[in-house]
């Protein structure tokens, strides 16, 4: 679908255990939680026993001995496919645990005690709190966030990325997980989590599908499939007395495969592989998804909750210029501007800083200052010099209130640059010191290649996308006219984000969106479909229902279409399976009473041989349709984005009437085939 | 044809402002006949005790509804039991027996009229008012009440209530069935059919034998019959007989007065869907979709369910009226004509064209009156109202109908709406397991009731002693009596000796719980439904007031209902027209 996706392939090995779990699974008390399969093992027990002993239920049935021998067989290797099926699907998802294990060795953690002194331990002894030492070279023992350092760490174990990811103190890169490796430097990090329950471990046990549990549309579906054995179980009783009544003995191993023919044995027996390989198919994007709820909920997304930054732009806004208001000195604004920067790690500090190198600027690092962090609610940072001056850089309504606070008079030409800088797409940095507005520092930022085509994808399917920035409207309306989303919220703050999505929700609407700070923790929790970041923090990690392990946050928009994938590939089969019916009732009808009623032969519209090559080709065929689909229940039905209608319309043509014809030519087919060897063997 | 489709289109033309009607009383809205019924409301609600404001969730509703019905049940049983004692008995009727007595209560009170009695020698007159006539109001208003709760909850008119039962009841009476009552039963009086209290004219004929002419309250009950689609005649012959149904004029007014209230239902809901749409887009900004001419008249929603039950009736139609003009090959072959088609057991003045129409009209729309004997119909025109009633899905009567085809329209979005890869939602509401459950429920028990009770018929002696003609007729002549009981239909094949303690017991019970089962589960349906919180439309979601829909519903009920019964089918109808022509 992407680039992202590790292409993993069926290896033999894995079907090698695959056979082997679906004889496992033949166990009448697995096979109870499939209502329809284990109707059909029953089945197969009871024309097993008819096999042994043909007149069980009375009668003279010895010449049926091959017969009931013959569906027997057919039986087993239809409940055996189904079991394959579902076996299949888990290996994928154990092999892809089995790798992530081996990140899980037992490692040596360096513990720093209270008074200094480094302590050898083993990674499993750690507790939540432990502070430890991981230098160049060693492998981070646990999750955690880093107190201290900054270094560069390979997470490839992990993501699959091989360029190293650079994890340092503070802000929303702090977050490292246990199993990865750091490449230089050191960090000093306190464990978050207690042995077993990290991360990795709990990943381990979601891949692996040892916690999943039947998603709310699976269980529904299930009703639906269970309904439907009932409803031909009663066919099937009350047929045996009304054949009679006409002159029609029926022999209960027809009337089994009849009923097995009848019930949805196809979509019955693919419907765990189907969810499986849908949280697989979520899993090799390099997305965790903590529940097969959250992926069923993807395909319901009306609205999408997009950061600007880092999902629509690359979000690195460099600086390019600075632009003085009037009455101001570049030069002072560019010394004021690279004062804030040295303690402000962000792309934009460190691109100003850059810009004023360039430009010939060489003001030296100040002694004892006051640094002030830029956080989502001040919207600026700056510091404090130690004679009392304080320099601020932020957004521009914020270091207006800022300067009039201050008893500033704002400049009559600010909001002209102001003005000039957004509609270029651009961020605007206004630069004061103290009362004094000195210009602006003109950010650049780019929007992310191919994010309207996107967008316009999207809209076809119906979901509408909303871009939340901390950007003035201005600049806001700009980008989000050049990415093409359909409404956004300018100076946002996190708690505009839940507002945002909660009105969304009261309106009926499924809310997706990403997060990775620690302040997006709440709306990711809040929304239908959370996306955390695997380098945003801990707590954005927990409030989401899906990380992703690359880290990219555009990788929301695939999720959404493996969600709808998954449904669409479920309503699929269902249909097909029904469909089927058609076909297998002119099989099977007209056989099952032609000796008795020859003016039924009719109805034999696809000239079946003999009754028994009819009753036999149609429960062949039903056997074989499994494993014949199980590639396009693990693929997923193919997915292009349009409008309901159309995609309603084209899967009906292709699962509906191709349910309804497919049948037709395969039981003649089977028929064609096994007729002669039926007559070989006197049947 | 032509004739078909010129009364097909006059009913078009007919139901669209009866619909409209019945709407503004199904939603409570203003209507210009207000100021005389709302007094006449008034004084029955005083009368009755009824506080018409209470509003009922559905538990209640559902229990307002089978309390009442019950203790109607009883009183009737009484007055069927004790009618020998009784006034208005010109003819000196006897007491009903205790068996049949039961199952023509069941039979009147859940709408089915199935008779196992002849009306003119086994009810007294005070038992045809009071007992027949009566319940044919009150059954007809408790499936029109029920339905009316059902669309008030499935469209969203309120979280927690359905309505008041009670108030229903006594609206759905006053304002639809007896003022429409009175019109259609002049009309019928002013073409010949009788209305007194008289007792049966005996006359000397041409050939000097007696020949006792029916007389009675006929016209007051005949327009109700087809109004409430009772179907129970006044006669044992029904609306064959020319006292029941004298001319070709009156078979219209009769089929129209059936077909007229469940089409209208359909257009009620359409239009309470599409309130119940504004409602939730009220403050959403989302494209108002531009209404045509036909989504104005019906309702975008109901358009796409009337589309599907005319496509599955005019299918039906069309099979039967074929069938019926191929005429008998056996009758052929001993040099009868066929030119006219197949005119056993019909009436000359109806012919083939009325009566194909009349019998898929009153198994369609679950009246179940006759005017021509279905026992004699030709294999495949007799398959016709027999799938009919299996399916319950084509207009059906009193409201229960649309119920029903709503249950196969949730079990198609349930499908189609995975499709287009959402979870499934209907009018705004996610269709998630409980709804599923109660669903699958309510749609096995149709063909749990006929099948298994078919079954117990045929493999018993005190079954089998009812079937008057052996091989494939005869387990036709089985399945039509319970598809006919458990769809509360009461159309009889006729030929069936069915007044027996073995036919009055499990053609009660199927009826009782075909009725009863099937209104409880779907009003516990809405209930879970209307307590959901309405979910977004968007470009996305799916659509299921198109024609596609339409057509995919038409085959959810054909796979899901018809391939349910293929093999009876097959060994009923489909083996005789088979050897009958083979």
């Amino acid at each position: 679908m992407s680039k992202h996706s590790k292409k993993q392939s069926i290896t033999p090995e894995m079907l090698r255990e695959a056979l082997k779990g679906s004889f496992q699974k033949l166990n009448p008390r697995y096979m109870m939680k499939n209502p329809v399969m284990f109707v059909v093992e029953v089945g197969f027990f009871v024309t097993l026993l008819l096999s042994f002993f043909p007149n069980l239920f009375g009668g003279n049935n010895e010449g049926l001995r091959i017969y009931n021998i013959i569906v027997s067989v057919i039986l087993f290797v239809t409940v055996l496919f189904a079991n394959f099926a579902e076996s299949v699907a888990e290996g994928r998802g154990k092999a892809q645990a089995a790798s992530l294990k081996k990140t899980q060795k037992d490692t040596e953690a360096h513990v720093l005690d209270e008074n200094g002194s480094i302590r050898t331990v083993s990674s499993s002894e750690l507790k939540k709190g432990d502070i430890v030492l991981v230098k160049a070279g060693e492998i981070i023992p646990g999750d955690g966030e880093v107190i201290e350092g900054i270094a560069s760490v390979d997470e490839s174990a992990i993501t699959g990325e091989s360029a190293p990811v650079v994890r340092e103190n503070g802000g929303d890169f702090c977050s490292v997980t246990g199993g990865t490796t750091v490449v230089s430097d050191w960090l000093k990090i306190e464990i978050t989590s207690d042995p077993g329950h990290s991360f990795l471990d709990r990943m381990i046990s979601l891949v692996e599908g040892a916690s999943r549990k039947k998603t709310p549309n699976e269980i529904a579906l299930n009703t639906l499939l269970v309904s439907l054995t009932i409803i031909f179980l009663i066919v099937i009783v009350t047929l045996y007395p009304i054949g009679l009544y006409t002159g029609v003995e029926l022999s209960t191993s027809t009337l089994i495969a009849l009923m097995v023919c009848l019930i949805p044995t196809t979509i019955g027996g693919l419907l765990s592989a189907i969810g499986i390989a849908g949280m697989d198919r979520v899993t090799q994007f390099n997305v965790i998804a903590m529940s097969g709820k959250a992926v069923e909920a993807c395909g319901d997304v009306d609205t999408m909750i997009l950061d600007k930054t880092g999902t629509i732009t690359f979000g690195n806004r460099l600086a390019a210029d600075f632009l003085p208001v009037q009455g101001a000195d570049k030069k002072e604004l560019i010394r004021c501007a690279v004062l804030t920067c040295f303690h402000d790690s962000t792309p934009e500090g460190k691109s100003t800083l850059d810009l004023a190198r360039k430009l010939g600027d060489t003001t030296e690092e100040p002694i004892s200052s006051q640094f002030y962090e830029f956080t989502a609610q001040s919207r600026m940072s700056g510091l404090d010099l130690a004679d009392g001056t304080s320099i601020r850089k932020g957004a521009s309504d914020a270091i207006i209130r800022y300067a009039q606070q201050q008893g500033g008079k704002i400049p009559t030409d600010l909001q002209e640059h102001v003005e000039k800088v957004s509609s270029l797409g651009g961020t605007p940095l206004v630069v004061c010191k103290n009362s004094q507005i000195l210009g602006v520092i003109y950010l650049k930022d780019t929007v992310k290649p191919g994010m309207r085509e996107r967008f316009e994808r999207l809209r076809a399917i119906g979901i509408k996308t909303v871009m939340c920035t901390g950007d003035n409207p201005l600049t806001a309306a700009t980008i989000a006219e050049e990415a093409g989303v359909d409404g956004f919220v300018a100076e946002c703050k996190p708690e505009d984000k839940i507002a945002v999505i909660r009105k969304e929700q009261a309106d009926g609407k499924i809310v997706a969106m990403t997060g990775d700070g620690t302040n997006d923790a709440p709306a990711l929790a809040q929304a239908n479909v959370g996306l955390a970041m695997n380098s945003g923090t801990t707590a954005a990690k927990e409030a989401a229902n899906m990380v992703d392990l690359d880290s990219d946050p555009t990788k929301i928009l695939e999720v959404v279409e493996i969600g709808k994938q998954l449904l669409i590939t479920r309503g699929s089969l269902t249909t097909f399976s029904i469909a089927n019916d058609i076909a297998k009732y002119f099989a099977i009808i007209p056989a099952m009473f032609m000796a008795a009623i020859p003016q039924l032969g009719v109805l034999n519209i696809m000239h079946l041989a003999s009754t028994n090559s009819a009753i036999l080709s149609a429960l062949i065929f039903n056997a074989l349709i499994i494993p014949a689909l199980i590639p396009l229940a693990m693929k997923g039905v193919k997915y292009r984005p349009m409008s309901s209608g159309k995609m309603l319309a084209r899967n009906m043509l292709i699962y509906g009437l191709g349910g309804v014809i497919t049948p037709f030519i395969g039981i003649k087919l089977i028929d064609l085939v096994i007729s002669p060897l039926l007559l070989m063997i006197g049947l | 044809m032509l004739q078909l489709v010129v009364s097909l289109t006059i009913y078009l033309v007919m139901v669209i402002p009866v619909g409209a009607y019945l709407y503004h009383i199904m939603a409570g809205k203003r209507t210009f006949a207000d100021p005389v019924f709302d007094r006449i409301d008034r004084v029955i609600y005083k009368v009755g005790g009824i506080h018409a404001e209470k509003q009922m969730d559905w538990k209640q509703y559902a229990g307002a509804l089978i309390l009442t019905n019950g203790v109607m049940m009883i009183l009737s049983y009484l007055v069927l039991r004790l009618q020998n004692l009784l006034f208005f008995n010109p003819n000196g009727i006897g007491a009903m027996a205790p068996d049949l007595s039961f199952n023509t209560i069941i039979s009147f009170m859940t709408n089915t009229n199935l008779q196992h009695y002849a009306g003119e020698s086994g009810l007294s007159y005070l038992s045809q008012m009071l007992v027949i006539t009566f319940m044919m109001f009150v059954s007809a208003a408790s499936g029109y009440a029920a339905c009316a709760a059902f669309i008030r909850g499935l469209t969203g008119q309120s979280k927690t209530s359905l309505g008041n039962f009670y108030a229903d009841l006594v609206r759905i009476t006053t304002r639809i069935l007896i003022p429409f009552s009175i019109v259609g039963g002049l009309l019928l009086v002013w073409q010949g059919v009788p209305q007194n209290l008289s007792g049966n004219i005996v006359v000397d004929t041409l050939e000097g034998t007696k020949q006792v002419i029916a007389s009675g309250p006929v016209a007051a009950l005949e327009i109700i019959k087809h109004l409430g689609t009772n179907g129970g005649g006044f006669l044992g012959a029904n609306s064959a007989t020319p006292i029941e149904n004298p001319t070709v004029l009156t078979n219209l007014i009769e089929m129209y007065s059936m077909m007229l209230l469940p089409g209208a239902c359909v257009i009620a809901f359409g239009k309470m869907a599409r309130d119940g749409r504004s409602r939730r887009m009220a403050d959403n900004a989302l494209p108002v979709h531009r209404e045509g001419l036909t989504a104005k008249l019906l309702g975008r929603e109901g358009r796409s369910i009337f589309l599907a039950m005319s496509i599955l009736f005019v299918i039906g139609l069309g099979l039967c009226y074929w069938a019926e003009c191929q005429g008998n090959p056996a009758l052929a072959a001993v040099g009868l004509n066929q030119s006219m088609g197949s005119m056993e057991g019909k009436e000359m003045r109806f012919g083939v064209t009325l009566s194909s129409l009349f019998t898929t009209v009153t198994t369609s729309f679950t009246t179940g009156t006759v005017n021509n004997m279905h026992d004699t119909l030709t294999p495949l025109g007799g398959l016709v109202p027999m799938l009919h009633m299996m399916l319950n899905v084509v207009f059906g009567g009193k409201g229960v109908g649309l119920m029903n085809m709503i249950l196969y329209a949730i079990l198609a979005v349930f499908i189609c709406g995975l499709m287009v890869g959402r979870t499934p939602e209907y009018l705004g509401k996610k269709i998630e397991g409980r709804e599923m459950k109660l669903t699958a429920l309510c749609i096995i028990i149709h063909p749990l009731l006929i099948l298994v009770f078919s079954a117990l018929a045929i493999g018993t002696t005190a079954g089998q002693a009812g079937i008057t003609n052996g091989g494939f007729h005869g387990l036709s002549q089985i399945l039509y009596e319970f598809a006919s009981s458990a769809a509360n239909n009461g159309s009889g094949f006729e030929g069936l000796a069915d007044n027996t303690l073995f036919w009055n017991i499990t053609t009660g019970l199927a009826m009782f719980f075909g009725r009863y089962l099937s209104i409880v589960i779907q009003l516990a349906i809405v209930g879970s439904l209307m307590k959901k919180r309405s979910v977004n439309e968007s470009a996305g979601t799916l659509q299921t007031s198109t024609v596609s829909f339409a057509v995919i519903l038409v085959f959810v009920v054909y796979i899901f209902a018809a391939l349910t019964f293929f093999p009876a089918l097959a060994l009923g109808p489909i083996a005789e027209h088979l050897t009958l022509w083979g």
